[in-house]
């Protein structure tokens, strides 16, 4: 990982960045997509997730919903980071993402942007926040 | 006033943890020394079964139990103390009442609610309005929370089978003319059901004078332990309510050609084993409440409460959305923060408070957002805690709600 990517000001605008102006959001009415309502009771963060998977190559991830700034930046992040990707690559991706969020050992260069999370275990109960949209992604691809 | 530093003395958790700002009274409150007394000496000294043995320590232990029925008869004003039925909560105290009212709603019946009730009083309804045929209908309310009275009596005819409201919403916290409710109700063969949750931990409730036909609520949110609660009923009304729980402690009699004599209410809704350390700490709870005097507890809320909104509506970055009821719960956003940042910038702070919808879900409907910050008050919350917290408020910033990952 670039040093860039541990300068602390920088992650912090990468979130912001990430909330004002989210990738990839907004749905579409399109059937060949799979989608995701994710919307805890014991998380305030209500969001859908889109996803079109063809072949086992993910095509498009769609989101939108009402959600905080870690929930909407890191879903944001996901969906730019998996877009393209085929499943089994998206996989291991978003094992190091979880992995990242337990605070256990994983692959930094894998996450690229979405390393600007590596410290919101700092809040613990807002891991469900940077995590709800990537489980919904999780739950589409299998 | 209350010597709220003495009273703060009584409060281990407060003792221990001095930098702790703890607004969130309205999810639950903490617990007094004489509370957790009474519980830890059940299960250390007389950890046995109520109501069966023949022997001393059952007597007494059953003793002490059935006399909380008599306290909280006292604390409620009820008539008498069979009025009393222990539960595990006001979310199954509202649930044992509509369900055990199930049978005397029809097709086309009208259940009347408002759109900032709790989801338990809101839910259940929903399930038996489905199941029946009958409707739920919503009482307006104006945007502080109150109930409007002319809508009501609007509302009421011969098919409203239930009106069922809180006496003090648990987002807006308007504490409500349920004086008069109660009395626009009466006119018609209605059962009027109060959700006490908010209010019996706060204010003197009276449910003669009220005219209260079913009461729901909580220990935990009066000082008392978890798990335990309380359905008041009318003794004539409770009569009708069927059981929803069959089992031991519940019958008197029954034999194999299914021949069953249940036992008396209250009892009868008190199937297993049940809760005896949550009904001798209720019993400690309303005893400690009673001491300090509830109206004392609540003209020094309403002190409180007015203090926190003077100082609150100072700040130009807070929307206030119940400036003028009484009770001591604040809801508020940050303009342009999501309430969830607010709330995880405010537990950097020391502050407990609870952010999101707080089961009201139907309530945007009234105060147009779906999320906001609710600050409860109980009576041993402080001045200078409004004013540390107030100072925490000036910095809700979408920043400053980042800064805290770094």
């Amino acid at each position: 990982m670039s040093d860039m990517l541990k300068d602390p000001t920088i992650l912090r605008e990468l979130i912001m960045d990430h909330y004002q102006y989210p990738r990839n959001h907004g749905l579409v009415d399109d059937s060949s997509y799979a989608s995701c309502h994710m919307a805890s009771d014991s998380c305030i963060d209500d969001i859908t997730v889109q996803s079109k998977i063809v072949d086992g190559v993910i095509k498009d991830i769609r989101f939108d919903g009402v959600a905080c700034t870690i929930c909407t930046a890191s879903t944001s992040m996901m969906s730019e980071l998996l877009k393209g990707k085929t499943t089994d690559e998206a996989k291991k991706i978003m094992d190091n993402y979880f992995n990242m969020m337990e605070e256990k050992p994983y692959d930094e260069d894998m996450l690229e942007e979405a390393i600007a999370m590596c410290n919101v275990h700092k809040q613990a109960n807002r891991i469900k926040c940077a995590t709800i949209g990537w489980k919904a992604m999780k739950k589409m691809m299998e | 006033m209350l010597n709220v530093e003495e009273i703060r003395k009584d409060f281990p958790l407060l003792q221990n943890d001095p930098d702790l700002i703890y607004f969130d009274n309205g999810a639950t409150t903490l617990k007094p020394q004489c509370v957790i007394d009474a519980v830890n000496k059940y299960n250390a000294y007389t950890s046995v079964n109520v109501e069966r043995g023949d022997y001393d320590l059952s007597f007494e232990v059953s003793n002490l139990y059935e006399n909380t029925r008599e306290v909280v008869r006292r604390f409620i004003n009820a008539s008498k103390k069979e009025e009393i039925v222990y539960t595990s909560g006001a979310t199954a105290s509202l649930n044992m009442i509509a369900f055990g009212l199930k049978h005397e709603i029809n097709k086309d019946d009208i259940i009347l609610i408002t759109l900032a009730e709790h989801a338990s009083n809101v839910l259940p309804w929903f399930s038996i309005a489905k199941e029946k045929g009958a409707k739920v209908d919503y009482i307006k309310t104006f945007a502080n929370g109150a109930i409007d009275i002319d809508d009501l009596k609007l509302k009421m005819n011969d098919h409203v089978k239930v009106v069922s409201i809180a006496a003090v919403g648990n987002v807006l916290g308007y504490v409500q003319d349920i004086n008069t409710i109660g009395k626009v109700v009466h006119q018609y063969n209605c059962y009027f059901i109060v959700d006490g949750a908010q209010s019996v931990p706060h204010i003197k409730t009276d449910v003669i004078k009220d005219d209260i036909d079913f009461l729901a609520f909580s220990a935990h949110k009066m000082c008392g332990p978890t798990g335990m609660g309380i359905i008041y009923g009318k003794y004539q009304l409770l009569q009708r309510l069927e059981p929803l729980i069959y089992g031991g402690g519940a019958n008197a009699r029954f034999d194999c050609d299914m021949n069953v004599i249940l036992k008396d209410v209250p009892h009868v809704f008190e199937a297993g084993t049940p809760n005896i350390a949550g009904v001798l700490g209720l019993n400690a709870a309303i005893c400690y409440l009673e001491k300090i005097g509830i109206d004392n507890i609540n003209e020094y809320e309403e002190y409180l409460k007015k203090y926190m909104i003077d100082k609150l509506s100072k700040l130009d970055n807070i929307i206030i959305y119940n400036p003028d009821s009484t009770s001591g719960i604040v809801s508020f956003n940050a303009k342009d923060v999501f309430a969830q940042d607010a709330g995880s910038f405010l537990n950097t702070k020391h502050v407990a408070i609870r952010t999101g919808n707080h089961c009201a879900k139907m309530l945007h409907n009234i105060i147009g957002t779906n999320e906001s910050i609710r600050a409860s008050l109980y009576f041993y919350n402080t001045t200078d805690e409004i004013d540390r917290f107030v100072e925490a408020c000036k910095d809700i910033n979408i920043d400053n709600c980042l800064n805290i990952f770094f």
